[in-house]
């Protein structure tokens, strides 16, 4: 665990080094940071000031979130904590860093494609299984809400992929 | 302060969304699907969030020190200002999802002016929002395209339901006090109305559904006069909070 030495104001730098090991409670595997919803670390005097931008407005994981970063920071010993939330401009899949891209497809779900190149009637998604491009749409909302459930028609296995927004 | 235009209208936004929202809710465990099941409660969940946005919003502009919670939970029917057709029950899954489409069209259109206005706020919530609404757009004209091109029994129930909430439809589009009171920030309802019926006329045409036929044009909703049907669902979602207030879990 990274810690902010006691009696001093932690710097920006040891504060993004805290959260980058907070994950996301519904990937679990995912740095909220890769997952592209921090959007900015503000430290003033001993106040640590987190800006957030939440996925969906809707997500149940938004406020699990917020009391997943105040509890490391908390333990990584910094003592006045602000999270805030900022939705202008909009969360968008394009924020997901190139390394949680590679999460999700190491853990089965298929990343987003960038906005630029996605239209909304395309399958964009290959299966992760098999490869194969040969696959549907079973349900435009998987078991969260950033997700949709698919299946692939070679080899038969349900998939979720991430959706583009 | 209260009569702050866009306290009456961030009410209005909120109403909508968490009625309906409450509708949807009803549904989990008994959707015809499992994976319609998790699409319901999806939905609900956007609408939830889009509602919790502006009723912050509300209570800011407010500046008493009322939260979210109470706007939900400890205002009456009458204090209600969302629109006739989020409050109509849910019927069978047709009646849902023609709902649904009617309503998410019409959301889509409102966003995309909201989202280009002039007041920050409203314009950053439409835009989060947008993003959710086209999700819905989606899934509910999909579903009425294979509701509709379906079998018999499916496409007869599909024009019921169209049918059915098509009164309901008008009243989205005029203007009542709390639209003209907000036309320095928001756009008059009668402006969405084309955008609207190109997104209807195109799927309905898909779903080999007829376009419903105007008669009855039903309307109070944004000024507080309800249909019959949000006492009920107000008293479901109010009766605990009311009961125990301050309870959490």
């Amino acid at each position: 665990m990274v810690s902010v030495p006691a009696s001093t104001s932690p710097t920006a730098g040891e504060v993004w080094r805290v959260i980058a090991g907070v994950c996301d409670p519904e990937l679990p595997f995912l740095p909220l940071v890769d997952l592209g919803v921090v959007r900015d670390v503000d430290v003033a005097h001993d106040r640590v000031t987190v800006t957030l931008t939440p996925t969906y407005t809707g997500c149940p994981a938004n406020e699990w979130i917020a009391r997943l970063l105040r509890e490391a920071l908390t333990d990584a010993g910094v003592s006045t904590i602000e999270i805030r939330t900022q939705l202008n401009p909009p969360w968008t899949t394009d924020w997901i860093t190139p390394h949680g891209r590679a999460l999700l497809g190491q853990h089965g779900i298929v990343p987003p494609l960038l906005t630029r190149h996605h239209h909304h009637d395309a399958n964009p998604v290959g299966c992760p299984t098999c490869g194969s491009g040969d696959v549907e749409r079973v349900s435009e909302f998987g078991a969260t809400p950033c997700k949709s459930l698919y299946k692939c028609r070679a080899c038969r296995e349900p998939f979720e992929a991430f959706k583009c927004i | 302060m209260a009569n702050d235009p866009r306290f009456d209208y961030a009410l209005h936004l909120a109403d909508n969304a968490l009625v309906l929202a409450q509708r949807l809710g009803a549904w989990v465990g008994h959707a015809p699907e499992l994976e319609e099941d998790l699409g319901l409660a999806n939905l609900a969940l956007d609408l939830l969030g889009q509602a919790r946005l502006c009723y912050a919003y509300a209570a800011e502009i407010e500046g008493r020190g009322r939260t979210e919670d109470d706007f939900a939970y400890f205002r009456d029917e009458d204090e209600f200002r969302n629109c006739l057709l989020c409050e109509q029950p849910n019927g069978d899954f047709g009646h849902t999802i023609a709902r649904h489409f009617y309503f998410s069209a019409y959301q889509q259109a409102l966003y995309t002016a909201l989202a280009a206005g002039p007041d920050a706020r409203f314009a950053e919530i439409a835009a989060q929002g947008l993003r959710e609404t086209r999700y819905h757009v989606r899934y509910s004209a999909n579903w009425l395209v294979r509701l509709g091109d379906g079998t018999a029994e499916s496409h007869a129930r599909a024009q019921a339901a169209v049918d059915t909430l098509w009164p309901y439809v008008h009243e989205l589009f005029e203007s009542a006090a709390v639209d003209r009171a907000a036309s320095a920030f928001a756009p008059a309802p009668e402006s969405l109305r084309s955008a609207f019926e190109r997104t209807l006329e195109a799927t309905l045409a898909e779903a080999t559904l007829r376009m419903p036929s105007d008669d009855w044009q039903p309307r109070g909703g944004k000024d507080g006069r309800h249909s019959e049907h949000l006492s009920y669902l107000l008293a479901e979602m109010q009766s605990l909070a009311r009961a125990h207030p301050g309870a959490r879990w």
